[in-house]
């Protein structure tokens, strides 16, 4: 059944980007929104609007019985979650089809399966795909994790099963450390997540962070190459280029092979990304988990490829075959993404809530901002600090960095603090124009470049 | 007697407590000192405390737990 009418079960930036792709394939659409948005950008686009709740997620957008009552009341046939909130919540799926509409999703069993980390792992070693050096599954006493460490030597992560999104995590580095911490880890993740299981993972020291875009109709499943997203604070990206730049031609064929049989062997319908990391020195990919929802990062896969993957998953959530063939997708050019958070970088990216005051966006070939703002609207202080994602594409690498340079100085946004001045920092830094980074590179250089970079315009004010 | 107020310097979610499962950092009817953390401010995500700038007597809290607050907001009082 082609789908003629959404539920977008999100806010912020991506759900404007979703309300455009259904706008493009003739959906009507429906936005919630919580009582905090009801200014907000979607809502205003949107062909209906309805108000599911209060301000705390909880009470609107986590709410799996307050979204499902808006989307019968509406009549739609579909929900599109986003991502974050209920994107990769396996009840929600369900209990959108039971209602009798459609998910534009995977399905809640392959929600559920591919949520499991230590499910996925044996999922992707199922598959022939190498994981990264660790327990084979969850590991339940303390003796057991000390038996791994005996084989993979330190340091190591311990892990929540249940976690994702980087929270739920400890690195250990020594046998004290072990006996302290994997306690802690579990009753943690037992209040966090409701499910204290545990599994270890061998930290990489210089690893990049490199992920393949899939799309699946259930039977078959192609990729759209991969998204290099090293520059990381606090486990959340920062800044993602496609494809992965210095990545040998062969290693990027054997990646992207691995990711489509995951997807293949649970026979994935709809896009996800499969993460890896990438050990630069040893020529070697460890899987670490598949999301089964779309990216923030989407757009710069979009960019190279031509494929716009939001209206692919209105397509193939509505029954359409895939209509991509694997050798038609191909990789045209360079593109980086810059989130632009509402954080002020210079007071040690203090989250910064208020009233845009003024708003410019730059425009030319090869430069999109994907972003939920206008002049006068008041960023609420209740959800993540995404203020928008500033996206460019040029023919190779270096003209793509001078664009983006040339973009960040026209994109100027006034009444709150934002990260435009970061990312102005990192495109003229040499470690990032000649790619030589990893998921550590950005809180040590934040620390001795940056730092100095604010503390010298501070100086001359 | 006089009443001093403790403001939110923030917008956010107030929580008088660090978790559900810890007791509240100050009760209705507690002293207070200058620099004692009276809750936190939930803000895009991230907690910030929010300490007392001013030292009193019987503090009473005018906002509940999880409540919505914005910036300025008179948070608690305390007596002097």
């Amino acid at each position: 059944m082609t789908i003629k009418s959404v539920l977008v079960a999100n806010r912020g930036e991506i759900a404007v980007r979703i309300i455009r792709a259904a706008k493009a394939l003739g959906i009507r659409t429906v936005q919630v929104y919580s009582a905090a948005d009801a200014d907000m950008l979607a809502v205003r686009l949107a062909d209906e609007a309805v108000n599911i709740g209060s301000p705390a997620p909880k009470k609107s957008y986590l709410n799996i019985e307050a979204v499902i009552e808006a989307a019968k009341a509406a009549g739609v046939d579909a929900v599109h979650p986003g991502y974050g909130f209920l994107a990769e919540n396996g009840d929600f799926a369900d209990a959108v089809v039971a209602a009798g509409m459609i998910f534009i999703g995977p399905s809640g069993d392959a929600i559920r399966l591919l949520g499991d980390k230590v499910a996925a792992r044996s999922v992707a070693v199922g598959a022939g795909v190498p994981t990264v050096p660790g327990s084979d599954g969850r590991v339940d006493t303390l003796a057991a994790a000390r038996a791994v460490i005996e084989k993979t030597g330190f340091p190591m992560m311990i892990k929540a099963a249940a976690g994702g999104g980087g929270r739920g995590i400890r690195i250990v580095q020594t046998l004290d450390d072990l006996e302290q911490q994997f306690p802690q880890a579990s009753a943690e993740a037992a209040a966090a997540f409701g499910d204290g299981g545990l599994y270890l993972e061998k930290v990489i020291t210089r690893a990049r962070h490199v992920e393949v875009q899939i799309l699946g109709d259930g039977e078959n499943v192609i990729h759209c190459f991969e998204r290099e997203c090293s520059l990381q604070r606090r486990r959340q990206k920062v800044w993602e280029e496609a494809p992965a730049f210095l990545l040998p031609a062969d290693i990027r064929e054997k990646l992207c092979a691995s990711a489509v049989a995951v997807a293949r062997a649970v026979k994935y319908r709809g896009a996800g990304t499969v993460e890896y990391l990438y050990d630069e020195d040893a020529g070697a990919f460890y899987f670490i988990e598949v999301n089964t929802r779309i990216q923030v990062e989407h757009p710069v896969t979009e960019m190279i490829t031509g494929i716009d993957l939001v209206q692919e998953m209105f397509r193939i959530a509505g029954g359409a075959a895939l209509s991509i063939r694997q050798e038609d997708v191909r990789v045209s050019g360079h593109a980086i993404e810059c989130r632009i958070n509402a954080e002020d970088p210079a007071r040690g990216f203090m989250p910064a809530p208020g009233q845009i005051e003024t708003l410019e966006i730059p425009e030319g070939e090869g430069v999109r901002f994907d972003t939920m703002l206008y002049e006068g609207y008041t960023v609420p202080p209740f959800y993540d600090s995404l203020l928008g994602k500033l996206i460019v594409r040029a023919d190779t690498r270096n003209a793509c960095l001078d664009r983006l340079k040339t973009a960040l100085e026209g994109l100027k946004v006034t009444g709150l603090a934002t990260t435009i001045t970061l990312h102005l920092a990192l495109v003229d830094d040499d470690n990032v124009r000649r790619g030589d980074y990893h998921t550590r590179f950005l809180e040590a250089w934040l620390e001795t470049h940056f730092s100095l970079t604010v503390a010298r315009k501070v100086e001359v004010a | 007697m006089t009443k001093l107020e403790i403001r939110s310097p923030l917008p956010g979610t107030f929580y008088r407590a660090s978790s559900p499962e810890t007791p509240a950092f100050k009760a209705d009817g507690n002293t207070v000192a200058s620099g004692d953390v009276i809750g936190l401010i939930e803000v895009m995500k991230t907690f910030q405390e929010i300490a007392s700038d001013v030292s009193g007597a019987n503090i009473r809290f005018l906002v509940d737990n999880e409540e919505p607050v914005m910036a300025g907001q008179v948070i608690a009082e305390v007596e002097q």
